[in-house]
């Protein structure tokens, strides 16, 4: 039962390996807190949405489920997004529109989907914690790489020598596809030998 | 028979989907109801910050015309003695990517500019983001809007109602000059009978 949490971190993470939910990871990521809090709100909504789904799964006509997730899952996202404002209101500035977005994240429909309608509750809140996790994460690890080069710090706390030469394209959105690119090749390299000692 | 299974079919996901539904209006109900009050409270807590930068001997705003929290606001700001510092309002105008919004201070005569503050803006980090820096905005301070406001490149301001442009972000930098222009020119034109 804890592999279904552990998957998520890491053999079925699903930012490095199923390369779901691409359109926050590239556009948050210019700053780790963003990251993080992106990560968070997703691991709210995922774990929720997972919880329900599977709690009314024998309900659930087979021709309107897909409506009826989509539904749950906006109510956790709205949720979500009020929640930001209200109590984290210049984080919920940063991230823009990207809290509501998480709506149509592909990470959570498919584990509605694809993990939550067919087990069991408790089984479906693991898994999603596990993903939810593990997308925080590679969002930290980017943002971090990001904030670093293009601003000289992580979580707002200067790390670069002063005098360090800000590389502005890490915030843009190239330097969004550079990181992301150059981490999934690190990810396959580290797992593949992980892989060859096994 | 088949009818019947039809009929049962779509009576299933027709209570099914109500359910959902109606659960979920319920949550965001009860959501809203918690949040709403707390997100105006940061609004407004944003607006006041931002007129105290501008005026820091700021004691009380009061509204003079338009409505609290609205675009058209405008506020006479004075200080703890009662005295006039001036006014503040909002100006909106579009950036290099969208909606730039600020807050701006003048003096009471209309004829200085105090600072303004960026509330809102999608500008490139590093680049056009910089208008909501100290350099770029520092020289807005005290600078003379009895003409309008000019923006010159890669050299010293000569007038006194010119600002150097940010070099690589003159699209930004174009944005805030005009939206103030446009501001203040229309208030100008709204209350300069009664100031």
């Amino acid at each position: 039962m804890i592999k279904d949490f552990l998957k998520g971190l890491w053999r079925e993470n699903p930012i490095f390996v199923q390369v779901l939910g691409m359109c926050p990871t590239l556009a948050v990521t210019t700053k780790a807190l963003f990251g993080f809090s992106m990560g968070m709100a997703t691991t709210f909504v995922v774990v929720c949405s997972s919880v329900v789904v599977s709690a009314i799964r024998k309900f659930v006509p087979e021709q309107v489920r897909i409506p009826m997730f989509t539904v749950i899952i906006a109510t956790f996202v709205t949720a979500a997004d009020y929640f930001l404002k209200a109590n984290f209101y210049q984080i919920s500035k940063a991230l823009g529109p990207y809290v509501p977005l998480i709506v149509v994240n592909c990470i959570i429909l498919g584990r509605a989907e694809g993990f939550a309608s067919k087990h069991g509750v408790l089984r479906s809140l693991l898994d999603a914690l596990g993903m939810g996790v593990g997308f925080t994460c590679a969002l930290i690890i980017l943002g971090s790489a990001r904030e670093l080069l293009g601003s000289g710090t992580i979580f707002g706390f200067r790390v670069m020598w002063q005098g360090f030469t800000n590389w502005v394209v890490m915030v843009l959105p190239a330097g969004a596809f550079i990181t992301l690119g150059l981490l999934v090749g690190l990810f396959n390299v580290i797992d593949g030998k992980v892989r060859e000692k096994r | 028979m088949i009818r019947n299974i039809l009929n049962s079919y779509i009576t299933r996901m027709l209570v099914a989907l109500v359910i959902v539904g109606i659960a979920s209006g319920v949550t965001l109900v009860l959501v809203y109801n918690y949040a709403q009050p707390r997100i105006k409270v940061n609004m407004d807590k944003e607006e006041k910050d931002a007129v105290k930068s501008i005026f820091p001997d700021m004691k009380q705003a009061s509204v003079v015309s338009g409505q609290a929290g609205g675009e058209d606001v405008v506020m006479k700001v004075t200080d703890a003695n009662g005295k006039m510092l001036g006014y503040a309002f909002i100006a909106e105008g579009n950036g290099y990517q969208g909606i730039i919004k600020l807050m701006v201070g003048i003096s009471p005569d209309f004829k200085k500019l105090q600072g303004f503050e960026v509330l809102e803006s999608q500008e490139t980090p590093g680049l056009g983001a910089e208008i909501a820096g100290e350099p770029f905005r520092e020289q807005f301070a005290g600078l003379d809007i009895t003409h309008p406001i000019e923006y010159v490149k890669n050299q010293k301001p000569s007038q006194p109602y010119q600002i150097e442009a940010i070099t690589g972000a003159t699209i930004s930098s174009r944005a805030v000059v005009n939206t103030l222009n446009k501001r203040i020119g229309d208030l100008k034109k709204q209350l300069g009978g009664s100031v």
